[in-house]
């Protein structure tokens, strides 16, 4: 079979194909290089506080996967569950977050409700001043989140799967996906032509363009998502701060920068770069949060090419044509998901038939109308 | 930042502008005989090209009229 993208999503499948499925006559095909897209570009957050069953069942897979993924892949993650904490800075803000925690429990889920005398115990350089524009009333907390680091789960997964005999083939371009009565004979890349009976389109930000490929047309929007980072700094950061209406969330890195990123550009594009004005608005949504990153100095910024779905949930499964499958609308929220969603997948390759956690992130759920609309549970754009 | 030409403004910043996303969206031309999979492509399923998009734009910090504009995603031109 062939996976079309060789990021996290899809490294993660081929590792999870070889090891549970014994299928080992794999190719990754990756039209840049290994690990490059999306896996290199987000903000390494992981947490799994979403508000709905569905999207709590799968991310908290993906979270208990992580807990034992550098000992799994012989690599060293950097996995680090210094906890996730959500800023509540109105009574909404403390209603939706308080019914979120309660959800996430009901669904085991740790989640906490910090007042703001324990959020200045865990993370004192919040400003918590009552007389601030938008005063701090409140966290969520999840401890079990964190960050790990992003390239060394994706290079973890790609050395393993090429351990367990899956082909990894960069500089692969896919320009046609063959099919014969129904169901898929191959691809057409940029290095020749691949037979496969199956294949599974886990290509983020061009998910949409390889489907059409294949006469499928997806309710996918493609965006850039900007973040940035500071220069190294001394450890002053001690866990990850979310906030909805200041809209930044912030960590500090193993090596010392502080990592940040808010919402997309709202204009579609595929240009792998956004706007100074969305970088200008998170870092004055930082500093007005932290006040001691007003001297900071930004180091680097970038952007990466999210495919936002209509529900602000992933598409995965099978798709209208027999043997092709479909891992994609992760839009801005897929890295912490990335054990989870390529394990499902695996199965649903192996099977033709979906995971029971990714039965309801079906590409059916449009016309069907069961969405998963998990647009507010992240806090911040995920 | 974009530099997006108003039909009625001229060439102005981004920051003046709400995106409204792929233009000529066609409601159902007979709703009744729309069946489930046609109202999902009527309500989710948008065009998402890697090239020229025809876009609405609405210049809200502006003359605050809504336009449609064309624009190279890759590029991030506006071809006019």
């Amino acid at each position: 079979m062939v996976i079309v993208g060789g990021g996290g999503h899809g490294l993660a499948a081929a590792y999870y194909l070889a090891r549970d499925h014994g299928i080992t006559d794999v190719a990754v095909v990756e039209r840049g290089w290994l690990a490059g897209g999306n896996v290199a570009r987000n903000t390494a957050v992981i947490r799994s506080n979403y508000l709905w069953d569905e999207s709590a069942a799968i991310y908290e897979q993906a979270l208990k996967m992580w807990e034992t993924l550098s000992e799994e892949l012989d690599y060293d993650l950097l996995f680090s569950q210094r906890g996730v904490m959500g800023l509540c800075h109105s009574v909404g803000d403390v209603r939706e977050a308080q019914r979120r925690i309660n959800a996430n429990r009901l669904n085991g889920v740790d989640a906490e409700w910090l007042t703001v005398d324990d959020i200045a115990r865990i993370c004192p350089i919040v400003d918590l001043s009552p007389d601030v524009r938008y005063p701090v009333l409140g966290a969520t907390f999840q401890p079990r989140g964190g960050i790990a680091k992003h390239d060394h789960m994706a290079w973890g997964y790609a050395r393993a799967a090429d351990a367990l005999g899956v082909d990894l083939i960069e500089g692969a371009e896919v320009s046609a996906i063959e099919q014969r009565g129904g169901r898929v004979t191959g691809v057409v890349t940029s290095r020749g032509r691949i037979a496969a009976g199956k294949v599974a389109i886990v290509a983020a930000g061009h998910a949409s363009i390889v489907a059409e490929m294949a006469g499928i047309r997806l309710p996918l929007q493609s965006h850039p998502l900007q973040a940035l980072v500071s220069e190294l700094l001394e450890p002053i950061h001690p866990t990850v701060v979310m906030s909805n209406a200041v809209h930044v969330y912030v960590s500090q890195a193993h090596k010392g920068e502080l990592v940040m990123g808010a919402g997309i550009d709202p204009p579609n594009g595929y240009s792998q770069r956004g706007s100074v004005q969305i970088i200008e608005d998170q870092m004055a949504a930082a500093i007005e949060l932290f006040p001691i990153f007003a001297r900071a100095h930004v180091l680097r910024t970038w952007g990466g090419i999210v495919d936002v779905s209509p529900d602000a949930s992933p598409i995965v499964g099978l798709s209208p044509v027999g043997g092709l499958y479909l891992d994609c609308g992760w839009g801005t929220g897929g890295f912490k998901a990335t054990p989870a969603s390529g394990w499902v997948l695996a199965h649903t390759v192996a099977n033709d038939a979906p995971h029971e956690l990714n039965r309801p992130f079906a590409l059916e759920r449009f016309s069907s109308g069961a969405l998963i609309d998990e647009h507010g549970a992240a806090g911040v754009a995920h | 930042m974009l530099r997006v030409p108003c039909p009625w403004c001229g060439p102005r910043d981004e920051i003046e502008f709400r995106y409204g996303g792929p233009a000529t969206i066609a409601y159902p031309s007979d709703p009744d005989a729309a069946d489930d999979a046609a109202w999902a492509a009527f309500l989710f399923v948008r065009a998402n090209p890697k090239g020229p998009i025809d876009e609405r734009w609405y210049h809200v910090a502006g003359c605050r009229r809504w336009f449609d504009a064309r624009r190279d995603t890759l590029t991030n031109e506006f071809l006019g």
